[in-house]
């Protein structure tokens, strides 16, 4: 396997871990530079192949998956921490059950 | 010719030839299961609806349920004083010239002797089903696969999902029928959808069935989007619905079709589940299997479920092959998944080839041979209420509507 991720179109902004990757990994991506990831991160999830303003869309598919609600670097894991849909909100079971 | 089917007195060809034991109220459901699970027969499966009001949707899914290609003989249990029309749906089934008896269970004297009529009913039906049966050649044009994705996460979208959508184009070239649903998961994706529409008719309908799903799932204050999904690296309602529409491949959308409306011709069709009118009875569909239960009212032989997280499921009447994107969860739970596309992910496959693989267990699957839910015992099945107006003949292909 040539690389730990995939970059899914040309357009994209973030990468997704074709495995788990470890914290200071060195990750190449095809056709731009090379990313270190910031922390371990799960099989599916994804990084920010470039810096993500805050407000920023983020790419995937080439279309638009959301917007950052933080700043990430190159290879920060980008998800439900840093992003949200610009669609409708996500539930997760912290905000559906008793306890937060 | 991919297999031998069962031939029905409408012309429809089923890949297997079960008997459904339905209970029409919660009331009559302990009744219904000791009799599925005392007739000891493999081939005899329990369906039902819990409610006891009546429901124009839960009975025209019921009737097409019941005269489902793979359905030979039917077994209505009823407690007797519940609002399901059980005498309009033993005509329907009747009319269909499939063997079908009711056990009132008021009426036959309690638990006892109601369990004692209905297993004397369903071995007397399955005799006759033995023998009257008539096999006949089952051909790529007599198949209508369905497909769902459930427990997605972020390798549904890059392997599982886009591995079904070159199945669905490989099927739908052979001449099969094949439908992809839901549309709650489809929003934002409706304007590549929409052109793909063979009519500026079925375009039409194809929006308008995104955006009541927006609509709807915003009255439900959640899209659809698991907590599995967000742990699975999904982030957002539309980074899963760009994943899931890829599950419908590349081919013209020929129609938009409603549960418990039979595609009339071949090709790929939308499946509207989202209901019509204000939202009324909840979530649209509550679980996995209540989707599956729609694609089979819809005249589905076989389910193709895609998953991530790892989903064990299956279901009554018409088996459903699994498969998992996650390489990971083939390894964890290999016994559960028909098909690994996560070996995409490892370099081990290309997408066409596990498309092909999926296509070729399908016409095993049509053979009789069982998958890995139905050999496991998996026969969920789930029916709540919704309302549905009916689908306007625009929705249909232009060569349908000729008819």
């Amino acid at each position: 396997m040539s690389s730990a991720v995939i970059l899914l179109h040309a357009d994209d902004n973030v990468v997704v871990c074709r495995r788990a990757v470890t914290a200071g990994e060195r990750i190449s991506i095809e056709g731009s530079a090379d990313i270190i990831a910031r922390k371990n991160v799960e099989i599916g999830h994804k990084l920010a192949r470039f810096a993500l303003p805050q407000f920023s869309k983020v790419i995937k598919y080439g279309a638009p998956i959301g917007s950052m609600t933080e700043s990430a670097e190159p290879g920060d894991w980008v998800h439900l921490h840093n992003m949200k849909s610009d669609y409708m909100s996500a539930h997760t079971r912290a905000v559906t059950g008793d306890e937060p | 010719m991919i297999a031998n089917g069962y031939l029905r007195n409408d012309g429809r060809k089923g890949i297997r030839n079960v008997l459904i034991v339905t209970y029409l109220v919660e009331c009559a459901h302990h009744v219904a299961r000791r009799i599925v699970e005392m007739s000891g027969d493999s081939q005899v499966h329990l369906v039902g609806f819990p409610g006891c009001y009546p429901n124009d949707y839960a009975l025209r899914m019921m009737k097409a349920l019941a005269t489902h290609p793979n359905v030979g003989g039917v077994v209505l249990l009823s407690l007797g004083c519940e609002g399901f029309n059980r005498e309009d749906l033993a005509k329907h089934v009747a009319g269909s010239g499939r063997g079908i008896d009711t056990v009132v269970i008021q009426q036959s004297g309690g638990t006892r002797s109601a369990i004692e009529h209905g297993l004397a009913a369903v071995r007397r039906i399955k005799a006759q089903m033995d023998g009257a049966v008539v096999r006949t050649p089952f051909y790529f044009s007599d198949l209508v696969v369905g497909t769902i994705c459930g427990g997605s996460d972020g390798t549904s979208g890059i392997t599982a999902n886009p591995a079904v959508g070159r199945a669905f184009d490989r099927l739908v070239t052979a001449g099969a029928t094949c439908i992809f649903e839901e549309t709650g998961e489809m929003i934002g994706c409706e304007g590549p959808m929409g052109e793909r529409a063979t009519s500026p008719e079925i375009a039409a309908a194809i929006r308008a069935s995104i955006a009541k799903a927006e609509t709807y799932y915003r009255a439900m204050g959640f899209g659809s989007f698991a907590p599995g999904n967000a742990e699975g690296g999904l982030s957002s309602q539309e980074e899963k619905s760009a994943g899931a529409y890829v599950k419908s491949g590349h081919m013209p959308i020929v129609g938009v079709i409603k549960p418990a409306e039979i595609p009339p011709s071949p090709g790929l069709y939308l499946l509207d589940i989202v209901p019509d009118g204000a939202p009324k009875f909840g979530f649209p569909n509550i679980s996995d299997n209540a989707e599956i239960v729609e694609l089979m009212a819809c005249g589905a032989h076989v389910t193709l479920f895609t998953t991530g997280r790892g989903s064990v499921v299956g279901s009554a009447i018409a088996p459903v092959i699994k498969v998992t994107g996650n390489p990971d969860t083939f390894r964890r739970m290999s016994e559960d998944m028909d098909i690994n596309a996560g070996r995409v992910l490892e370099g081990l496959a290309d997408l066409d080839q596990v498309a092909d693989e999926i296509v070729e267990l399908i016409k095993i699957t049509a053979t009789g041979a069982e998958t890995k839910s139905e050999e496991l015992g998996h026969r969920e099945f789930i029916l709540t209420y919704k309302t549905f107006e009916p689908s306007a003949p625009s929705c249909f292909p232009r060569s349908a509507q000729l008819r």
